[in-house]
């Protein structure tokens, strides 16, 4: 360290310890900022990534269905350059993918992860007088588990129970509830073309997700072709990949090779991607406004300090210090109030990081669960950052306006 | 007069403009030589101190020149300024204008840290021989306001002359002092003249201090109007 830089460090560690009580206001401020910063990402960036976790575990990575981007053009659109169809009504029934195990056993051939076929059913299930409208999933048991998590959800039972009886049948827990039906009871189901089938209650399936729980069933999928009146239909090809980032190019190539609609995770949550960035947006400009307040302590601070210190910054001039060395000296003031009120915001926002973590959430859609923390270096080296660039420039401004004084002009008034 | 004058002014001026525009200094010519006791006398409010900081680069004239060692000043940027204020002038004010936080060995080492010459043990050895050479060794690790009114000053002389300055500036050095740290004072600054070959320029209201000097000028009305040296 020069000796020109040693005495200002000297200098200005001398004036901010003499005022040892507005100092620490100053470096409370800056802990407070960062501390709360710090907490706050944690928190936005926790659930965040909580969130999407469980979307990515929750639904398949890729969803290949039976519907085409594009409705199928109509003869007449082939025949005549300048025929235009409008006004077609779809058909009621939903098409089905053709061939759907040879395309099953393509994508298993280059795709790394899992396939499973489903059949959409809608249906309503009875028991006991009451009734309720359910959709029931046709699911191959033993290859579900590959692209969902729904055998770790299965309560009272396993998946393979659905092979137990000739028509079986796993009821959404909150489904059971309201119908009042138990593992062991007999429920009607009857089909959207009117087929009824009675089926054996094997196990519930509690996924957490309210809505879900109260309004899904699961068959195998020979019952829910049954219950759709089509054989051989299946509606849905999932999609587990190894690489969950790799979603959307895999998606893309199976639309490509098979023409059906084919969507990956990214795609159908675009929407809240994009909410995310918005939301981060404004988490920046808060956590940002929060660090600007804080480094208003430093600017008053500073200000006060060299207003204090007038006649000693126009004796050093006077002597011969340069304009630069006694910026040096209160710029490094602010700096000073700058490093301990982030280390000890470091300190504040892991704390209130860990204490969020400890706090318990109860929702009426979700099961009880803690806050989800993210806990991520990057926060604290962004929040130290903005808050010791904060802390520069709001030392800097009085600094540089004190420096400038003329000596002479203070001396005058002295003596 | 031995070669180039530590400071010369040559047609110095300064007016003030503004709300209450005033001259301050008019037309002053002086030369300090090398080994000069210089004092500066006059009424209050004649310009002394005015003249003062001119000759000391604290203030840019507003006509004519100040040049040390030769070299004219007032057209040199301000850090040049400040480091020829540095390096080349002590001063050394009424008021002790100490720094308060500072012991007075700490506030004797500032233009040494400033200057950066010297190693830290050094700079510290030649502030404790400053302290010790004006009566002060007992006195170094004191902060101010453990001073009495004459250590204080002579704290201040040992600051100005930290970095071995040519010319000492002193503004009413022993205004606010009793006879005994009067004399006491005048001592130190008769033998940097007589012992160390430095100027000396001082302004006083004493007139029999002045005349103990080798050379007076008296400032009226912002000018110097008559010089009276011995020797
Ligand atoms: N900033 C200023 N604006 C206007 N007039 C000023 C200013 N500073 C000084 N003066 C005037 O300039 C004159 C010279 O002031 P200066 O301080 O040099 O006098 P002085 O001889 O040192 O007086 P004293 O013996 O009382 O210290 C005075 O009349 C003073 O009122
Ligand atoms: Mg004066």
């Amino acid at each position: 360290m020069s000796a020109r830089l040693g005495l200002a460090v000297s200098i200005a560690l001398t004036h901010v310890r003499s005022r040892a009580r507005q100092t620490l206001v100053g470096v409370l401020g800056v802990a407070t900022g960062v501390g709360f910063s710090v907490m706050m990402a944690a928190l936005m960036e926790g659930s965040q990534r909580d969130f999407i976790t469980q979307l990515v575990d929750a639904l398949p990575h890729i969803l290949v269905s039976d519907e085409r981007r594009h409705p199928s053009p109509q003869p007449a659109e082939e025949a005549y350059d300048a025929a235009a169809i409008q006004g077609l009504t779809t058909k009621a029934i939903r098409p089905g993918i053709k061939n759907p195990f040879a395309m099953m056993s393509a994508i298993s051939g280059w795709v790394d992860g899992a396939v499973a076929p489903s059949v959409q059913a809608k249906a309503v299930v009875r028991f006991a007088g009451r009734d309720r409208t359910a959709s029931v999933i046709g699911i191959d048991p033993k290859r579900e588990g590959e692209v969902s998590k729904l055998p770790t959800q299965i309560r009272q039972g396993t998946l393979a129970d659905l092979y137990r009886a000739s028509n079986a049948i796993i009821l959404g827990d909150g489904l059971a509830g309201k119908i009042g039906a138990r593992v062991g009871n007999v429920v009607s189901v009857t089909g959207g073309t009117g087929q009824v089938l009675l089926c054996t209650v094997v196990a519930f399936s509690h996924t957490g997700v309210a809505s879900a729980d109260d309004s899904q069933a699961y068959v195998l999928v020979k019952t829910a072709q049954i219950l759709a009146g089509q054989t051989g239909l299946v509606n849905e090809i999932r999609v587990k990949a190894q690489d969950v980032m790799a979603a959307r190019e895999i998606a893309a190539r199976i639309e490509a090779e098979t023409g059906y609609k084919s969507v990956s995770w990214q795609e159908a949550h675009e929407d809240l991607l994009s909410a995310f960035e918005i939301r981060n947006l404004i988490m920046y400009m808060v956590v940002g406004a929060i660090l600007l307040v804080a480094s208003f302590g430093t600017y008053n601070i500073i200000s006060t300090i060299t207003h204090e210190k007038t006649r000693d910054i126009a004796i050093m001039k006077s002597l011969g210090l340069t304009e630069r060395l006694v910026r040096t000296i209160f710029v490094l003031e602010g700096l000073v109030i700058g490093l301990i009120g982030t280390a000890l915001g470091f300190a504040l926002g892991l704390g209130l990081s860990l204490a969020m973590g400890q706090v318990a959430i109860k929702s009426p859609f979700m099961d009880a669960t803690h806050l989800p923390i993210y806990y991520s270096p990057l926060h604290y080296a962004l929040a130290g950052a903005v808050a010791l660039s904060a802390s520069l420039v709001a030392a800097y401004l009085p600094a540089r306006k004190a420096a400038s004084l003329q000596p002479v002009d203070i001396i005058r008034g002295a003596s | 007069m031995n070669g180039t004058p530590l400071i010369r002014a040559e047609n110095l001026g300064r007016v003030i403009t503004g709300e209450v525009p005033a001259t301050l200094i008019t037309g002053a010519d002086l030369a300090v030589a090398p080994g000069t006791f210089l004092a500066i006398t006059g009424p209050s409010g004649s310009g002394k101190s005015s003249l003062l900081y001119l000759l000391g680069l604290l203030d840019l004239p507003t006509t004519g020149e100040v040049y040390v060692e030769g070299r004219a000043t007032s057209r040199l940027p301000e850090d040049a300024r400040a480091a020829i204020r540095l390096e080349k002038l002590g001063f050394v004010f009424q008021f002790h204008f100490l720094l308060p936080e500072f012991t007075a060995l700490e506030n004797v080492l500032l233009p040494m840290r400033a200057l950066g010459r010297l190693t830290g043990a050094a700079m510290e050895a030649r502030g404790l021989a400053l302290l010790g050479s004006l009566g002060l060794e007992a006195h170094a690790r004191k902060r101010p306001d453990q001073l009495s009114g004459g250590q204080r000053q002579r704290v201040a002389i040992a600051r100005a002359l930290a970095n071995d300055p040519a010319v000492l500036l002193a503004d009413e050095p022993t205004g606010n002092l009793d006879t005994h740290s009067t004399e006491q004072v005048f001592a130190i600054l008769r033998r940097l003249v007589d012992a160390e070959k430095r100027a000396v320029v001082i302004v006083t209201h004493d007139l029999a201090l002045a005349a103990r000097a080798d050379r007076q000028v008296r400032v009226v009305d912002g000018r110097i109007v008559d010089e009276a040296g011995q020797a």
